[in-house]
């Protein structure tokens, strides 16, 4: 009754190209989340000075991720950069949602109350140990729930870089669909994928966010 | 390492052409945004029935264009209706992919609003005599709307970035099929899509400026 031309081989190429998704994520949260907690730092401590980086931060909200690969694609060409697709992913990724995760490392660190800044300094902590100790730990538990959020939009939006040639999840998917014609059931299995993918990752930060909040 | 000379003079000459894009951009995403919002009032009040049936589709609306990449949305109705016959445009696809995004991304913007208007105003509202209806639309919806109003202006920004998406369907008359359109003819990738960015950008800002504006003028007791 129910025929297809899927075969186990497909679903095993759409498991990989899952991998190359859950992989472009990674590289683009990690280098998304340390330019993020820098610049979010900065931002916090000198909202005048960087005002400019604020500016320069806007620029990559507000231009489509579709367009942010192809310039940058193209200007890998032109300045003669020998780097691969996947870096290119990464990169503009990682701009990308460090561009969203300055705003949210901003507002977590100006939730710390000031009062309680001035009072761990006048415990005789220094400025450094204020930030490791008092500072930082406050505002990862005011992010976590934003960066989270952040994880999953980077985790949807790397079906982007399809454009430039990388073989992601989406990308697999079209591959197999071009092959035995049968578009609605790999969509759908490749939307699956996407679906347990959010779910599982939204369920890890649900639990680290309630074991986090026990001691508060 | 920088033997690349850039002719910025060909890309300006395609500004006219890229600007009618521009305007087919925001069109289409204000035409997502309009039916998005309406969808996702509908969406609201479905999840807030006591009949599971409404519930549950409007649940089920909500997490799937929320967990999954709206490449993919647009993507199932483009290449997916196909299966059934039903071939539509890319366009058509494009706009009903946006709109399913809007609308699931939005519900939740909603419900979180409907939670920040009081349930005594509902209450009033009833017991003056309006009917569940008439208190939704006098009464419950323009305060939700006042509440959700920068999540809605930047759900609008959001959606003009989306429509960059047709591309890939084959669309070719939004700004970025038409920067595309001219990359193929051309091979100034580089030119072409800054010139692009610049006016994505700028829409962007406009937006957000004409919201701020909107905002100062409509919400001002």
């Amino acid at each position: 009754m129910f025929e297809t031309s899927l075969t186990s081989n497909d679903l095993l190429f759409l498991l990989k190209g899952a991998w190359v998704t859950l992989e472009l994520t990674v590289g683009a949260m990690l280098i998304g989340t340390l330019a993020g907690v820098l610049f979010g730092l900065l931002r916090a401590t000198l909202p005048r000075a960087t005002l400019p980086l604020a500016w320069v931060l806007d620029v990559f909200r507000s231009v489509p991720l579709l367009i942010q690969f192809v310039l940058f694609n193209a200007l890998k060409s032109i300045a003669g950069l020998d780097i691969s697709a996947f870096a290119v992913g990464c990169i503009v990724l990682g701009v990308y949602a460090a561009s969203f995760c300055t705003e949210i490392v901003r507002s977590g660190v100006l939730a710390v109350p000031a009062n309680l800044r001035r009072a761990a300094r006048s415990l005789g902590m220094s400025y450094w140990q204020d930030l490791r100790h008092i500072v930082l730990p406050i505002a990862t538990r005011v992010a976590f729930p934003g960066w989270l959020n952040l994880v999953l939009s980077v985790m949807k939006d790397t079906a982007l870089v399809m454009w430039i040639g990388i073989v992601e999840l989406l990308r697999a998917s079209q591959t197999i669909v071009t092959r035995i014609q049968e578009p609605l059931l790999v969509l759908c299995i490749a939307g699956l994928i996407y679906y347990v993918m959010s779910l599982v990752v939204a369920r890890l930060g649900a639990r680290l966010e309630k074991r986090w909040q026990e001691n508060d | 390492m920088f033997d690349y000379t850039f002719h910025w003079r060909s890309a300006f000459k395609a500004l006219p052409d890229m600007l009618a894009g521009a305007w087919v951009t925001l069109e289409t995403a204000a035409l997502s945004m309009l039916l998005g919002t309406l969808i996702a009032l509908l969406l609201t009040v479905m999840r807030q029935m006591q009949h599971p049936l409404p519930r549950h589709f409007a649940n089920t609306w909500v997490s799937i264009a929320r967990n999954t990449p709206s490449l993919f949305q647009i993507y199932i109705l483009y290449f997916g209706l196909g299966s059934f016959g039903l071939h539509v445009s890319s366009w058509v696809a494009l706009l009903a992919g946006i709109t399913f995004n809007n609308a699931g991304y939005l519900a939740e913007n909603f419900r979180g609003g409907l939670k920040a208007v009081p349930d005594t105003q509902m209450r009033a509202a009833r017991s003056l005599g309006m009917s569940a209806f008439q208190a939704y639309r006098m009464i419950i919806i323009p305060q939700l709307l006042r509440i959700v109003f920068y999540p809605l202006s930047n759900q609008m920004v959001w959606a003009v970035l989306m429509t960059s998406l047709g591309v890939i369907v084959g669309l070719n008359n939004d700004l970025t099929g038409v920067t595309q359109d001219f990359n193929v003819k051309t091979f100034r990738t580089f030119e072409y899509f800054a010139l692009a960015a610049v006016l994505y950008y700028l829409i962007a800002k406009t937006i957000v400026l004409v919201a701020r504006l909107m905002a100062w003028r409509l919400f001002r007791y």
